[in-house]
């Protein structure tokens, strides 16, 4: 029954039979100890990092997420009224209590000088709410009971069912209200969901351009950069490494530069446009437009991205022994079939890995679009940015449309674990 | 020199394979290969041995297509292919580190050359079957290659070479990355492998052991040039020049000045150290230096006197036992480098350190060859 080892030494069990030390300890448990050091010394190693991330990155994140539902302004500036218009049912006039908890709240609000920030929030919804709101609240402390005939003697606005439901709705402190806006749809005042009318969509628009757009620089990317990739790694080491150089050379130049460089290139009274003329392609006249629009972001950002796709395929090619090739050719393929049946399935975790990296930088890209794409380049990042500048700023929806963004990424980043396992990547 | 004279030919025997004059640069200055001559039977076994940089796999090479030749012509079944791309050779290739199809299935590995060549599903299947049982591994179908043992990596790699019935497959030292007990197993199973297909085989291979086990005809190179075509037993017997004598097997040597040309059996040597020795005349390329060649295992430990023609005095430097035969290092003639081995069999002469010893030969173990 026992084990004998070839000196002769029994290993030693407990009552179930599982093995222990010479000293009875069972083999589980002293060897967990003795790795405990080491793995408690690598989280060591870690805690600077992670202590980091957490403060700049989950913090932020989160901070963003509840940003683009959190709704407090009614509940939090008018308390009576959200507590007192609970039960309303919101068919006809709200009764009396809920326009005596609204005075209530008013002469709290006056004093405090928060009820500006509950009557701004409205007014969002209900252009002029902002004015009825102030203007009965100036007079609320000369009011007496009933309050419900005060209001509507004060003005008629308030017999607007609409401007109640509104109230009523917006006492919940989370709203879908950004994300419904950072996709083209509104609440009506009844509280259903529609497509806001055309001219104001912009958002799911501009969401569909920029993964298109991103699609299409990545493809450029994985056309442009395979050649280049399988170039290197097979090229003797000295012109290899000169090539390197000039595959990092973008790397180490400006975004900034690079991206004014690309201006200088392709404007219409560019490089590129006086050498099409130059060369009687194209007349004076019919100067082509590259820059300031889809085009010109295309082309200055597939620049941008290259190299983070070459570098991944690159040091996937370079492992792939020549032998594999000669093997394939050896047993009849020709130089195609070898190349599409042996050596590109060989480059697959490099080929995944640089069109997820570019791919993910991409959708999420600011500065090049937003110099070089014009009107129709523009990405949703572009949009995000001008939401959270100006007097104008909207940080709620840039919330959200930076969340929807995370989740399109994220979206993304599943969907390709499904298609090609990200366990497979090889990104360096 | 390149003329094989090991295997007795008749006329009317076409070469299967067949180099001529072929010339090998990589940089316009040097050759790799310096005019090749050789001409290989079909189903013989034929093993290209050489040190490193010889030009052994650079030939391999330029059969298989994949290096192309500089001067002269390759002819395969009497078709000149140096101009053939390699995919229309048909020519089955083991390669050094087997280059397994790693995203592929053993059996997806063994269907390639099949499908490549549009083989019905059915026959691809059968051939595949086929092919995994004659390697011994009819189980290991669905594994990757990565999930295979060393050796048994080696065995589908030569059976993927076969599954498309090449006349002949080329080995680009195919065992070098097994360790040795696997390696000599390996030898001999595709040596059996080769005499039951009768394919042609083309092997490439720095270790001679494994030249001498497998082989018909070996094939030694060094310096871009074919030193010596033989069988194994006639490379190891009667070397040719210094190069192969000091290649194949362990052989002592000295330098000495040719003092007078006896006749063709006989030459008489006075070595530098002044110590007179009768060898049997090679290959003396007209000069008056020589090289003596001497095997190890064709010396004799304190002879009768008067039994040998070479008598020198040697002292024991060194013995290491080594089971089936003691190996002794003596200080005979100004070098400490001389090796004796001793069969270990019943009432072998025991020698001390330090102990003096009277070593004897005869005429024709001693080969006087080229300096």
């Amino acid at each position: 029954m026992a084990d004998i080892a070839a000196d002769g030494y029994v290993p030693e069990r407990d009552e179930s039979g599982a093995l222990t030390t010479v000293d009875g300890t069972p083999l589980k448990i002293s060897l967990r100890k003795s790795q405990r050091r080491a793995k408690r010394r690598a989280f060591y190693l870690v805690v600077p990092l992670l202590a980091f991330l957490f403060i700049t990155f989950t913090i932020p994140i989160v901070g963003m997420i509840v940003r683009s539902v959190y709704n407090p302004e009614v509940a939090n500036y008018l308390p009576e009224t959200s507590a007192a218009i609970g039960d309303w049912d919101g068919e006809e006039l709200p009764p009396e209590k809920v326009f005596a908890a609204m005075a209530a709240d008013m002469e709290v609000g006056l004093e405090n000088r928060t009820i500006g920030r509950a009557a701004g929030r409205i007014n969002r919804e209900i252009p002029g709410a902002r004015s009825l709101v102030m203007g009965t609240a100036r007079h609320v402390d000369e009011m007496q009971p009933p309050y419900r005939e005060a209001f509507l003697e004060e003005d008629e606005d308030w017999s607007d069912l609409e401007l109640w439901r509104l109230l009523k709705r917006e006492t919940r402190l989370i709203t879908p209200a950004y994300y419904l806006l950072a996709l083209d749809f509104e609440y009506t005042p009844r509280g259903d969901i529609v497509e806001r009318p055309e001219i104001y969509q912009v958002y799911r628009l501009l969401f569909i351009r920029t993964a298109w757009m991103s699609i299409v620089i990545t493809g450029a990317c994985l056309l442009l950069g395979y050649p280049v990739a399988h170039l290197l790694a097979t090229l003797p080491l000295r012109t290899s490494n000169l090539l390197m150089i000039l595959v990092l050379l973008p790397f180490w130049t400006s975004l900034l530069v690079r991206t004014s460089a690309w201006m200088v290139l392709l404007q219409q009274e560019g490089v590129v446009n006086d050498l099409l003329v130059w060369a009687g392609i194209i007349n004076d006249n019919g100067r082509i437009r590259m820059i300031y629009n889809q085009l010109g972001t295309i082309i200055a950002m597939t620049h941008i991205l290259l190299p983070f796709m070459i570098l991944p395929l690159y040091s996937v090619m370079k492992t792939i022994p020549p032998s594999y090739m000669r093997a394939a050719r050896s047993l009849g393929a020709n130089q195609f079939t070898a190349f599409v049946k042996v050596y590109m399935p060989l480059t697959i975790p490099g080929l995944a890995a640089g069109v997820l990296l570019v791919f993910i930088l991409a959708i999420g890209y600011y500065i090049t679009p937003a110099l070089v794409g014009g009107e129709s380049g523009i990405f949703i990042s572009n949009l995000i940015a001008s939401n959270m500048q100006g007097t104008s700023a909207q940080l709620k929806l840039a919330s959200a449309l930076a969340t929807i963004l995370l989740v399109l990424v994220l979206f993304f980043y599943w969907l390709f674990n499904k298609l090609v396992g990200v366990d497979r990547l090889k990104f360096g | 020199m390149q003329d094989e004279n090991g295997v007795a030919k008749g006329a009317e025997d076409r070469a299967y394979v067949r180099f001529e004059d072929v010339q090998k640069s990589y940089d316009g200055e040097t050759l790799v290969i310096k005019n090749l001559n050789l001409e290989i039977e079909r189903g013989e076994f034929l093993t290209m041995l050489g040190p490193s940089g010889s030009g052994k796999t650079t030939c391999l090479m330029m059969l298989a297509g994949f290096e192309s030749t500089t001067h002269g012509a390759i002819y395969l079944h009497d078709q000149r292919i140096d101009n053939v791309p390699p995919h229309k050779r048909g020519i089955g290739m083991v390669f050094q580190n087997y280059a397994l199809f790693p995203h592929m299935t053993v059996s997806e590995n063994l269907a390639f050359p099949l499908k490549v060549r549009g083989l019905s599903k059915s026959d691809t299947e059968e051939r595949v079957k086929r092919a995994l049982e004659m390697v011994e591994l009819p189980q290991f179908g669905d594994r990757r290659p990565a999930q295979l043992s060393g050796g048994q990596q080696q065995r589908v790699a030569v059976a993927r070479a076969l599954v498309f019935e090449p006349d002949l497959v080329l080995m680009d030292e195919p065992l070098g990355a097994l360790d040795k007990q696997l390696r000599e197993q390996m030898q001999f199973e595709i040596k059996h492998i080769h005499d039951n297909l009768g394919v042609t085989v083309v092997y490439v291979t720095h270790d001679q052991t494994e030249a001498l086990t497998m082989s018909d005809r070996v094939a030694v190179f060094n310096d871009g040039i074919i030193q010596q075509l033989s069988t194994p037993e006639v490379l190891y017997e009667a070397p040719d020049n210094a190069f192969v004598a000091q290649f194949i097997g362990e052989n002592n040597r000295f330098l000495g000045r040719i003092v007078e040309r006896v006749n063709d059996q006989e030459v008489r040597v006075k070595l530098d150290t002044g110590e007179d020795i009768r060898a049997l005349p090679v290959n003396l390329n007209g000069g008056d230096r020589t090289t003596l060649s001497l095997r190890p295992e064709r010396v004799l430990i304190n002879p009768d006197e008067g039994a040998t023609p070479n008598v020198l005095e040697g002292t024991v430097q060194e013995v290491i036992y080594l089971g089936d035969h003691i190996r002794t290092r003596l200080a005979v003639a100004g070098h400490d480098d001389f090796i004796v081995k001793i069969p270990n069999a019943a009432g072998h002469p025991s020698l001390q350190r330090g102990q003096a010893a009277r070593l004897g030969w005869t005429i024709e173990d001693c080969r006087a060859l080229d300096a």
